[in-house]
């Protein structure tokens, strides 16, 4: 089975639903771990890393929340393919970059994924919908445990679980949710909020993490200090941030409402002009202003669009999406046409947005 | 993009360095690549950059030089001042004095707190309750309470005996 046949279409990949998902798009947990004794994946010879890739997937594989998992070394997958996984928060970018001797196994929902030989021997992660930090730590903590009977892992009593980057050190754990934030945005106080954010020692990254820009107004917190703290520290802690981060956005919405209706009515009114109408657009813009059709969604503004349908458009507008779909290698303009008309084919029977919310059915008015 | 180092300007000079046959990008501001001396490639190093000013060349100090070399995989100081990685989990025995200073600037503590391989956590355990029983056997003795010892003798005997099964699997 190729990776496309075992993905979920990305209409589905849209409609998973958690809690709090109107302002956390999805919540993940990753750890490293490594091998005792082996060189690490980034000093390691090639010939090293195959070898550990192929005792390290076996032992993956057989894992009871690995049934009918997908199982790939990396130099069987086409750029195209990699580019589809990294667009779907699946695999880093670093990890993209790898071949032969790197290897992925991802289990049947799409909520495991482990990374062979990125740029740890192993780093596994468990994504969960909306804000379930906890949930993601608990399913990752039990694979972890039934994997440690199986591997021995360089583990030091005094510094924790070994990594090649000293910045991972100890429980190796990175404790992330991905946050919707255009309240934020539009009412300036996102700087504000990144500042605060770092000096309690959180990251605030772009959509796809490291050194990214946060298009389409998401941005991933995540935790950066890894030792001296436990693990159920760092998730408790950094979900009382993010409870305080998802208020924050939520009075901001409220107050844009209240203090400035036109400007709100005026950028989403906009963006759904240009993404209903364009004949060329490109993935920055459709994301910018994706977010704002979503944030009209939130307000109740349309009522022929639901959240999902946003969502499935923020993955297949996304060049290499896009791409897969056509035999031909795109260019960007090209691209850029094609995404034009999928946004206008898409968004045809959605009418524009009021300039009062809908009041839900059932609701007394 | 923002630069990676102040997060604060647009990124306007964008390295790449390969080091062995792994690729490192960084995105900076014209600022902060004049203060990291970006221009002069020479005086460049990964290594500050991903774990601060400054960190590579301490961290050089304290295990002696550049040319230390780890026992197991042969990575050297040099090579950490390059990548900001180390080489193997050995490295962390090697190079563990310069490591040191490193880690409390980065981290909350430098000792792990949080979870234990579950071999090594019985292990730890029983090492625990082998020293409170030696405890407890000294002031047995102390007290001339020759009965209470020698039931303190013989559970330390059995919990050795865990132990060393215990490793021995």
């Amino acid at each position: 089975m190729n990776i496309h046949e075992f993905l979920g279409s990305p209409s589905d990949a849209a409609r998973r639903e958690g809690p709090h998902n109107k302002i956390v798009m999805s919540s993940r947990v990753r750890i490293a771990r490594n091998v005792k004794g082996a060189a690490f994946p980034g000093w390691a010879k090639k010939a090293e890393r195959i070898r550990i890739l192929e005792s390290l997937r076996p032992a993956i594989q057989s894992l009871p929340q690995m049934s009918e998992c997908f199982s790939e070394s990396m130099d069987n997958l086409t750029i195209l393919d990699k580019n589809i996984l990294v667009e779907r928060h699946l695999i880093s970018r670093e990890h993209a970059a790898k071949n032969a001797g790197s290897g992925l196994v991802l289990n049947r929902d799409e909520s495991l994924c482990v990374m062979i030989n990125e740029e740890d021997h192993l780093r596994m992660q468990a994504l969960r919908p909306g804000l379930q930090l906890k949930q993601a730590w608990q399913a990752i903590d039990s694979i972890d445990s039934r994997l440690e009977k199986k591997l021995e892992y360089a583990f030091n009593t005094e510094l924790g679980y070994l990594t090649a980057c000293p910045t991972n050190l100890g429980t190796g754990i990175r404790v992330s949710a991905m946050l919707h934030l255009p309240g934020l945005v539009l009412a300036e106080q996102i700087n504000q909020i990144i500042q605060a954010v770092n000096k309690l020692g959180l990251a605030v990254r772009g959509l796809y993490g490291e050194g990214t820009e946060a298009l389409g107004n998401v941005f991933q917190v995540s935790n950066q200090m890894t030792l001296g703290e436990s693990e159920a520290d760092i998730v408790e802690r950094l979900s009382k941030v993010l409870n305080q981060i998802i208020e924050h956005e939520e009075n901001a919405r409220t107050s844009l409402l209240e203090k400035k209706p036109k400007t709100v009515y005026n950028h989403i009114g906009r963006a759904y002009g240009i993404l209903a109408n364009a004949h060329s657009i490109s993935s920055k813009e459709t994301m910018n202003l994706l977010s704002l059709m979503r944030l009209g969604v939130d307000f109740a503004l349309f009522s022929e669009l639901d959240r999902a349908l946003v969502d499935e458009l923020f993955i297949i507008t996304q060049p290499n999406h896009l791409q897969r779909r056509y035999s031909d290698k795109l260019s960007a303009e090209e691209r850029d046409l094609l995404r034009a008309d999928m946004l206008r084919e898409r968004l045809k029977g959605v009418t524009r947005p009021k300039t009062k919310p809908i009041p839900a059915a059932g609701e007394k008015n | 993009m923002l630069c990676c180092v102040c997060k604060e300007k647009e990124a306007k000079v964008h390295l790449t360095q390969i080091v062995g046959d792994k690729m490192q990008k960084v995105d900076l501001c014209e600022q902060c690549a004049a203060q990291k001396g970006v221009n002069d490639p020479q005086g460049f190093s990964l290594a500050d950059l991903l774990l601060g000013l400054g960190a590579a060349q301490e961290m050089e100090q304290a295990t002696g030089g550049p040319d230390v070399k780890c026992p197991n995989c042969g990575f050297t100081q040099a090579d950490f001042k390059k990548a900001g990685r180390l080489g193997c989990s050995e490295c962390y025995v090697t190079f563990s004095e310069g490591l040191e200073s490193l880690l409390k600037t980065m981290h909350k503590g430098t000792k792990h707190t949080g979870k234990v391989p579950q071999s090594l956590q019985q292990s730890r355990d029983l090492s625990d309750k082998i020293r409170s029983l030696e405890r407890k056997l000294a002031k047995a003795v102390a007290d001339e309470d020759f009965e209470q010892a020698a039931a303190m003798r013989d559970e330390i005997k059995n919990t050795r005996e865990k132990l060393s099964s215990l490793s021995a699997s």
